[in-house]
Order: structure tokens, then C-alpha cells, then sequence
């Protein structure tokens, strides 16, 4: 018989390491060019990634999760906080399904 | 947690930045909630799994071994690669870091370094306020934490169109994160159109789709295309604090 605590601690154990160990080892700043730029540009291709086409599979109509997707870039484009612009992505599917579902 | 005293505070902006974040937790950790309950955990080992791992696709695999009774080996290794993105965050963060910033935040920033958190800290110009993340943490994890309890002991109370309308708020926030900067520049508006069609294609393509997984395919993707554009646009050295 497994142990359910034992579980959740050796993700905990893998997980904290993943995310400590770069912050802990690098303690200089990085010199060359291709990393830097690297590493500017991972967290953009990260979340577009993640967002595109996951945003459009989370809504029970997929419609309304276009619909989101298109609220939200023009409201991050015309320079919504986040709280706008994840308030505004709600809004729409919410109204939408109140329609389509 | 930190910087009561002064008066505009990183910690409360922290939290207010949070406050979006804390509300796509919750609606995302009920449904996790549910994925735990199957898999026989309770309540309380939910909020503990939360609290500590604060991560999507990494505990959704977590309780889908447990409930599979899987080995500890097979938990570690899939938790490596579920969760191996939050590396190359953590790499990026480290190039935020005040030469003069205490030690121990490296450890505790560290603990709490999940796609949303990232994005806000990198979204600040200049090095990294340690009392900014601890704000958006104060709220956002135990919103996390709560969330999956509440799924674990609720299941299916919060109507369908709540969840569905809630479930979009995370995608919003990586919306509001990713755009202006790449309304600025060209090479980041690329890597958000060329990423949205890949991840796009990946998912579409029976053969990409059933050899790769979600988790792998956001690796392969973020390497492969960051690593081009790294080389197409390398970045002058003065823009290395720009966004």
C-alpha cells in the first residue's frame, strides 16, 4: 500500500528543484548574446503556446472560446490591465453561452 | 509578508495583480479537484498537494498516477517533464535578480514559480521585487489550495456556465502579458502568431498529436522556437531590461 503524502512530497521534491535550482546556481549575470536572447523570448512563445488553442477547448461552446481569444488580444491591445482583460474574456463567454448553450 | 511599512507597496501591488490570477486558480483547481477525487485522495491531501506543488499539469499527472497506483519512480520522472518549462522560467528569472537581493528569496521566489506568477514578475521593468511575488502568492495560492479542496468536496456544485465563463480568465491574463510587448516588437509578435499556429498544428495532426503530449509539445515548441528566434532577432544588449 502506497502513501498518498509520500506521493505529493517527492513532486513537491522534484518540482522545487526544478524551479530553485536555476534561480540558486546562476548567480551571474549571462554574457552570451544567443542566451539572453533566448531566454527574453521563452516566456512569450511559453504562453502562446499554453493559450492558443487551449483557450478555444475550455469553454463548453468552443465559439465563445474564439470569441475570448478576440476580446482578449484587443483588450491587451489597447492596453487592458490583466484584471480587465481576463474580466473581459469571462464576460464574453458567459453572455455567449447564456445564448449557444 | 514583507514591506508593510512603506507606503506604495510591491506587496500590494502584488496582490492587486493577483486578484485575477487568485479568481482562474480557484476555477481551475476545482475542476483539478474533481481529476484528485477520483483518484481517491481527500480533501486535505488536495489542499496539501496545492499548497506545496501549485501546479496545473503537474498535479493533474500527480493524481492521475496516484489513482493508477503507479511508482514512485514513475511520479518522479513525470513530474520532471510535466513541470520541466518552470526551468527555463526560473532561467529568465535569474536574470532579473539584484546582484544585492537576500539569498533566501532566491529560495522562496523559487518555490512559487508557475506560468501566471512568471508572467506578471516579467512583465515589470528591472530587476525582480521579491515583495511583488510574495503579494500575488499571499493571494493566488491559497486561492489554489482552497479551490482544489473545495473540488475534492463538492464535485459538481458550481453551475457549468460559471466554470466554463472562469475557466478563460487564465488565458485572458496570458493575453494581457504577451501582446503589448509584442505590439512593440516585431520579433515577439512573431513568436506569439508562429507559436499560437504550431500548438495549433501539433494539436490538429493525429500523428503529432497522439506521439506528443501537451506538456512535451509546450518544451519542444518553447525551445525550438525561442532558440529561432533567438537567432534570427538576438537581442542588443542594452534592451536586456526593456519589458
Amino acid at each position: 500500500m502506497r502513501n498518498n503524502y509520500l506521493y505529493i512530497l517527492i513532486a513537491f521534491a522534484v518540482i522545487y528543484l526544478i524551479r530553485v535550482l536555476p534561480l540558486t546556481l546562476i548567480r551571474k549575470p549571462i554574457r552570451s548574446r544567443f542566451v539572453r536572447s533566448f531566454l527574453y523570448y521563452v516566456p512569450y512563445v511559453t504562453l502562446a503556446v499554453m493559450t492558443f488553442p487551449a483557450i478555444v477547448q475550455a469553454t463548453t461552446a468552443p465559439i465563445a472560446g474564439v470569441a475570448a481569444l478576440v476580446v482578449g488580444v484587443v483588450a491587451a491591445y489597447l492596453g487592458g490591465s490583466l484584471l480587465t482583460v481576463a474580466g473581459a474574456c469571462c464576460a464574453v463567454v458567459f453572455l455567449l453561452e447564456l445564448i449557444l448553450v | 509578508m514583507a514591506n508593510r511599512a512603506t507606503t506604495k507597496s510591491p506587496f500590494l501591488e502584488g496582490v492587486r495583480d493577483g486578484v485575477p490570477i487568485a479568481l482562474g486558480y480557484f476555477a481551475v483547481a476545482f475542476s483539478l479537484g474533481i481529476a484528485a477525487r477520483n483518484a481517491g485522495l481527500t480533501a486535505f491531501q488536495g489542499f496539501f498537494a496545492s499548497m506545496l506543488c501549485v501546479a496545473s499539469a503537474g498535479e493533474y499527472a500527480l493524481f492521475t498516477l496516484i489513482g493508477a497506483g503507479a511508482t514512485y519512480l514513475e511520479v518522479a520522472l513525470l513530474t520532471l517533464i510535466t513541470n520541466a518549462r518552470y526551468f527555463l522560467m526560473s532561467c529568465a528569472l535569474s536574470q532579473r535578480i539584484d546582484p544585492r537581493m537576500k539569498g533566501i528569496h532566491r529560495y522562496l521566489v523559487g518555490a512559487v514559480v508557475t506560468d501566471e506568477i512568471f508572467g506578471i514578475t516579467i512583465a515589470r521593468p528591472g530587476y525582480m521585487e521579491p515583495a511583488y511575488n510574495y503579494g500575488a502568492i499571499a493571494v493566488s495560492v491559497p486561492a489554489w489550495a482552497i479551490g482544489t479542496a473545495l473540488g475534492i468536496l463538492m464535485g459538481n456544485l458550481l453551475p457549468a456556465r460559471i466554470v466554463s465563463a472562469l475557466s478563460v480568465a487564465l488565458y485572458g491574463m496570458f493575453l494581457a502579458i504577451i501582446i503589448p510587448p509584442a505590439k512593440k516588437s516585431v520579433a515577439v509578435a512573431l513568436c506569439v502568431v508562429v507559436g499560437f499556429a504550431c500548438s495549433w498544428a501539433f494539436g490538429a495532426v493525429d500523428v503529432l498529436a497522439a506521439a506528443i503530449s501537451p506538456g512535451t509539445r509546450t518544451i519542444l515548441l518553447t525551445v525550438l522556437l525561442s532558440a529561432a528566434a533567438a537567432l534570427i532577432f538576438p537581442r542588443k544588449e542594452d534592451e536586456t531590461d526593456a519589458q
